[in-house]
């Protein structure tokens, strides 16, 4: 345990001490704001409408009108911003030969995962950390229900949760930092939107594939409700990647 | 110490090693040597548990590298051969983290880290950042990665490729010192260094062990003759003079002109490896009023052994 902590903290002074962390939680923050300003600058134009039409008024709800689309966003800037917190974990390492060495200490190739892995989850949770203030700026104006924030916020969790899992596979079994983040890119994506063609492939595969679906299990926690099979989708999901990077690990070891 | 028994190692089809048998003593510096791709470091990373061994295996202080690896891990100390080391920390940051790995209790980290800077002269630049150091002061930051925590077994591999000529004999002397009290083993295709500092050599050539022996053992197995150099100040006919009279000289098995360089002829002379003949010829030499300016006996050095041994073998 205090070996994991070690490789944990190592690698949360790598994300701090060099400008890595600020520069993602800064465009993360960043294009999260920009989403939180349009829709809300839209919602206050529907809410101008809504004064001279009252029929209008019963729609306009601040979680279905802000949240519920401001969170969609924002998984979609996890998409993008964490491949590049992840890639660089073990290839970069692998590339190094810091690895080799790290892989001869007296450690557990789960140890050294698993203190990565945390250390990613970590500046994650900085950055999903940082748009509580936009829910916060709304209830100061206006009466936001608390309760599908705080499930939105466990769903975007974990889901980040498995994108890193996923991030931290992909950096397992390469040395190059851009083929590990774009594969993470493009398995995430296709997990995201595997759903859209769910309405045209039957009933029974349509029913596989919306399983499969980030976006779908997402969705539930947008609406307020925890699933049980949502959270168990997702930790699913996390632990097969931890266990296929341990896999690749010890195949790394037998093959090379 | 260290038991290698039918240590094999393939990539695919491709040959790393192949049935290594050899052990290592407590206290013994071994020096690994051979050209590159031999085999060196494919084995030091069987040894550190790296990589599993095709067949065969190994005892590293009694535990197995493959069924009680942690043991194992727990006891070498291990210098990989480009030094990977994490280069955005600080030397004492980065000391720390392989303190934690290591295992270090918490009570021992500070003066076991002290205690390594002091000993790899890293005093000046412990604050400094790892990957702006020199290359001669990186080199010992992985050397001081290796003997944290004071493993017995120490397992460096090219330990000075790199460096410059002053950085290297500071190296040397550092790992000398080293095994004063350790079991080390490193790797070189740098022959002299292996001379100066080890007591033992094991000589692998295409992944197959040629030779096991020390330096002077192997120097001495090899030696079929004595070889004596002499230089005399050219005058007329000296060469021919001297070549008579050194010919008939007994134990003398050969005599022939050297090459020549302005104002001076040399004569390379043969001799029987159990007979000591220098005396003798100098004696007659000089009573014979030849102008002799030199005279010794050429060693066979390590390079020679070396491609003698490596030749004979792909021969």
């Amino acid at each position: 345990m205090r070996k994991l902590g070690a490789i944990y903290r190592k690698e949360l002074e790598y994300y701090f001490q060099s400008i890595t962390a600020y520069v993602m939680i800064g465009v993360f923050l960043l294009l999260s704001g920009y989403f939180f300003y349009s829709i809300f600058r839209y919602y206050n134009y529907l809410s101008y409408q809504a004064g001279r039409e009252p029929s209008l008024a019963a729609s306009l709800n601040l979680i279905e009108g802000i949240m519920r689309p401001l969170m969609g966003n924002v998984s979609v800037v996890l998409l993008f911003t964490l491949p590049l917190l992840t890639m660089r974990l073990l290839a970069e390492e692998k590339k190094q030969g810091t690895f080799e060495l790290l892989l001869t200490y007296p450690v557990s190739d789960i140890e050294a995962i698993l203190g990565k892995y945390f250390a990613a989850l970590t500046v994650f949770a900085v950055m999903l950390g940082g748009t509580i203030l936009y829910p916060v700026m709304l209830a100061i104006y206006a009466n936001p229900e608390p309760g599908p924030l705080v499930t939105s916020y466990i769903g975007l969790f974990l889901m980040g949760m498995s994108f890193i899992a996923m991030g931290v596979f992909f950096s397992s079994i390469t040395s190059s930092q851009i083929v590990a983040g774009a594969a993470t890119f493009v398995v995430s994506l296709f997990f995201l939107i595997i759903g859209w063609v769910a309405p045209f492939v039957g009933p029974t595969l349509s029913k596989v594939i919306t399983q499969f679906s980030l976006l779908e299990h997402y969705d539930t926690f947008a609406k307020g409700i925890v699933d049980l099979g949502d959270i168990t989708f997702y930790l699913f999901l996390t632990v097969f990647f931890l266990f296929m990077t341990l896999r690749s690990l010890e195949s790394t070891h037998w093959r090379s | 110490m260290i038991q290698v028994e039918n240590l094999t190692k393939y990539y695919g089809v491709t040959l790393g090693v192949k049935g290594l048998n050899f052990q290592v003593d407590t206290g013994e510096v071994l020096g690994f040597l051979g050209p590159n791709g031999a085999g060196k470091t494919t084995t030091m990373k069987m040894l550190t548990c790296y990589l599993p061994p095709t067949e065969g295996t190994a005892k590293v202080c009694g535990f197995d590298i493959l069924e009680q690896s942690m043991e194992v891990r727990k006891r070498i100390g291990y210098l990989p051969e480009r030094n990977p080391l994490y280069v955005d920390m600080t030397v004492e940051g980065y000391l720390d983290f392989v303190a934690h790995v290591k295992g270090v209790r918490p009570a021992a980290r500070r003066g076991e880290i002290d205690r390594e800077v002091e000993r790899c002269g890293l005093g000046a630049v412990r604050h400094r950042t790892i990957g702006k150091l020199s290359k001669g002061f990186q080199q010992r930051v992985g050397i001081a990665q290796a003997i944290l925590n004071d493993p017995e077994i120490l397992i460096l591999d090219e330990p000075t490729l790199g460096l410059d000529p002053k950085q290297i004999i500071e190296i040397r002397q550092l790992i000398r010192d080293l095994g004063r009290d350790k079991t080390v083993i490193l790797s070189s295709h740098i022959l002299p260094e292996v001379s100066q500092v080890c007591n033992r050599v094991i000589i692998i050539n295409r992944g197959e062990l040629v030779a096991v022996d020390t330096p002077d053992n192997l120097r001495s197995r090899l030696t079929t003759s004595t070889v004596l150099t002499v230089a005399l100040r050219d005058e007329a006919g000296v060469a021919a003079r001297a070549n008579a009279l050194a010919a008939n000289i007994s134990g003398v098995l050969h005599v022939k002109e050297g090459p020549s360089s302005p104002g001076v002829r040399t004569l390379v002379i043969e001799s029987a490896p159990d007979r000591d003949v220098r005396e003798e010829i100098a004696r007659t030499l000089v009573g014979e009023k030849l102008p002799l300016l030199e005279l010794y006996r050429e060693e066979l050095s390590l390079e020679d052994i070396f491609l003698q041994l490596v030749t004979e073998e792909v021969n």
